[in-house]
């Protein structure tokens, strides 16, 4: 099927790129661009408006449905609308808007809760523990299957299937594993002579429980990713490293760490984003529950708009502008450490 | 750094007996947690749903909880609904960011480098952000509990991450078919659509793939923006069955089931491609 002819093509394509010159080759209009560089604003419209009129789509795209109600977000935290007073439209009645611009009042409310401290600080546990643990996990598991053994295939399907499945529903699923009273987990537990635990009800196992199926959600990207890289790097350097009498933990160490930086750097990267993101696992499994133990700072913020009453759309913002800032602090931190290492990125 | 299928290095020496216990041990159990909650859920669908609750692996096998999802609940609907949805999303959502992709991979242009960290960027944006703000903006417009609403919100998640693939998909095309086509006399844009789109149909299919899936798994847009029993999509429809007071399991299974097998045979066709497009495009900008 379509599948396999694609196979083959990415193979080709992969190959030109690993042999890595495909950065260092040329686009084939930087002569031009290059030559042409200078003139006015005609020229450059001259020379650029294929490239320019490529990206036109993109750029609208993002400037209506992301840029506009970005902007509109951090307008919405700087006033006190709810519920009550937006703007809306009632069958052929429209209400105008009456909320009100208070400035900084939303941060201060929200900065000098306890709420907040609490929200962060498990949302950074949250975000540490599922990606250092995912990333171990699919870092340990990409190794053994890098290996050649009979079986392989069948143990890698097995190991993607988490991945393959639509992520609300799995999370149903360990819904139904995690029931107190008839949970097949417990049931487990029972049988073995251990009494039930309270997986969702008690606040320290319904912590448990959510990055357990975070990790499990998560394994599997991870291990694909990481065999990516594994594969990549070049056999003749392990059997250079064996002949010269290096131990598997050196040519771990030595070999396999550093052939694997660049594609760990990526997958960390975009883990710790969608983890620190993550809303369906939360939401779906907890609600944010018992209490308020596992609410992170993505579920807070959908609730404050949607769910509690009457609903606090300025809140919202403001949480997400607070979530929107630490990201982008955490990225900058990152991209500069990368940069201290010699990365270009 | 693709994930193509190569030979492994080869066998360095022989494993001992031992070593070898321990890695299919190890394996074993992984796949075990791997699978286990996924088959409980199939297992759980085809029993009676007075057995729902029992640790029978198979108990009275029937397909009832199938027949009452169809015959009793509004499941099409929602599956109409998201596959419309996520349909028009992956339609849309591809057809932009493709010609996104091709500018960023092989033109230098004023703006290319805000534009890559601009998209780059908006991957991280938390749906928190947006949502609020697009709730609104959808109400003013009276888009709320209407599938466009909802396409249009899904096309902030999937343009930034498609286009951004896609760049690493055209960067994998030699540059040499785009400079045989301009021998030829033909336009960038000839170029782009003649000749390296239908190259990049593997391209295509995986970035198509990737927001297909993410439009059909998505929740907290769907949870907010439609209300309503024949609005629902998927993602809102299941969380009717298993609310804080009833646990109605067995057509629960039974819809988890329907919903997650198309999904699971595409994705294990088209998986090894999708990570190399997310990684190669974030590595090589």
């Amino acid at each position: 099927m379509a599948a396999h002819t694609s196979q083959s093509v990415a193979k080709a394509a992969g190959d030109v790129e690993n042999t890595d010159d495909a950065r260092g080759r040329s686009r084939w209009t930087d002569s031009r661009a290059t030559g042409r560089s200078g003139g006015g604003l005609g020229r450059a419209l001259a020379t650029h408006w294929y490239a320019w009129a490529m990206v036109a789509p993109v750029v609208l795209v993002l400037g209506v449905i992301i840029g506009w109600p970005l902007v509109r977000g951090v307008y919405l935290s700087l006033t006190d609308a709810n519920e009550r007073n937006v703007g809306r439209t009632i069958g052929a009645n429209h209400i105008e808007a009456t909320y009100q611009f208070v400035g900084l009042d939303n941060y201060a409310d929200v900065l000098t809760d306890p709420v907040f401290l609490q929200r962060l600080v498990w949302t950074v546990t949250w975000t540490v523990l599922c990606v250092s643990i995912t990333f171990t996990l699919g870092l340990v598991l990409a190794n053994m299957l890098n290996r050649e053994f009979r079986g392989r295939a069948a143990y890698r399907m097995a190991l993607i299937l988490p991945w393959a499945v639509p992520g609300f529903v799995s999370v149903f699923a360990w819904r139904f594993l995690f029931n107190r009273d008839n949970g097949i987990l417990n049931k487990l537990l029972d049988g073995g002579g251990i009494s039930a635990i309270p997986w969702l009800d008690d606040p320290t196992w319904a912590k448990v429980a959510v990055i357990s199926v975070n990790v499990w959600l998560g394994v599997p990207f991870m291990m694909v990713a990481l065999l990516g890289g594994l594969q990549s790097i070049p056999g003749e350097l392990y059997e250079a490293a064996e002949m010269d009498g290096a131990s598997a933990w050196q040519r771990f160490r030595h070999i396999t760490v550093p052939g694997l930086r660049s594609v760990s750097m990526t997958v960390i990267l975009l883990s710790t984003i969608w983890t620190f993101n993550m809303f369906p696992v939360i939401f779906l499994l907890t609600r944010g529950g018992p209490g308020d133990a596992t609410e992170i700072l993505v579920t807070q913020a959908f609730k404050e708009a949607f769910i509690s009453s009457p609903r606090d759309f300025a809140g919202s913002a403001t949480w997400g502008v607070l979530i929107l800032a630490l990201l982008m602090i955490f990225a900058l931190v990152y991209r500069r450490s990368l940069r201290k290492q010699g990365e270009v990125w | 750094m693709t994930v193509t299928t190569r030979t492994s290095p080869p066998a360095r020496g022989k494993r001992s007996p031992l070593a070898s216990a321990g890695l299919h041990t190890t394996l074993l159990a992984a796949s075990v947690i791997a699978v286990f909650p996924v088959l409980w859920v199939v297992l759980t669908s085809l029993k009676p749903a007075k057995h729902a609750i029992t640790t029978d692996f198979v108990k009275e096998p029937t397909f009832d909880n199938y027949r009452y999802l169809v015959e009793e609940t509004s499941f099409f609907t929602w599956f109409g609904n998201s596959v419309l949805v996520a349909g028009i999303t992956t339609v849309l959502g591809v057809f932009i960011a493709a010609t996104t992709g091709y500018a960023v991979s092989r033109f230098k242009f004023p703006g290319m480098k805000p534009l890559m960290w601009t998209l780059l960027i908006t991957q991280m944006f938390p749906m928190a952000i947006l949502i609020v703000p697009l709730y609104n903006l959808m109400g003013q417009m009276g888009l709320l509990n209407q599938p466009l609403g909802l396409i249009i919100t899904y096309l902030t998640i999937a343009v930034p991450f498609c286009a951004w693939m896609m760049k690493g998909f055209f960067d994998t095309i030699p540059v040499e078919i785009d400079e045989s086509g301009r021998v030829d006399g033909l336009n960038p844009f000839g170029t782009f659509w003649r000749l390296i789109l239908p190259l990049a149909k593997p391209g295509l299919a995986v970035t198509g793939f990737y927001s297909f899936i993410t439009a059909w798994g998505e929740v907290a847009y769907a949870s907010a923006f439609m209300v309503g029993d024949e609005n629902l999509t998927l993602a809102g429809g299941l969380q009717t069955f298993v609310t804080q007071y009833t646990a109605n399991w067995g057509p629960m299974t039974a819809a988890s089931v329907l919903i997650a097998i198309p999904a699971a045979l595409f994705f294990l066709f088209a998986q090894r491609h999708l990570v190399a497009g997310m990684t190669a495009g974030a590595t090589k900008g």
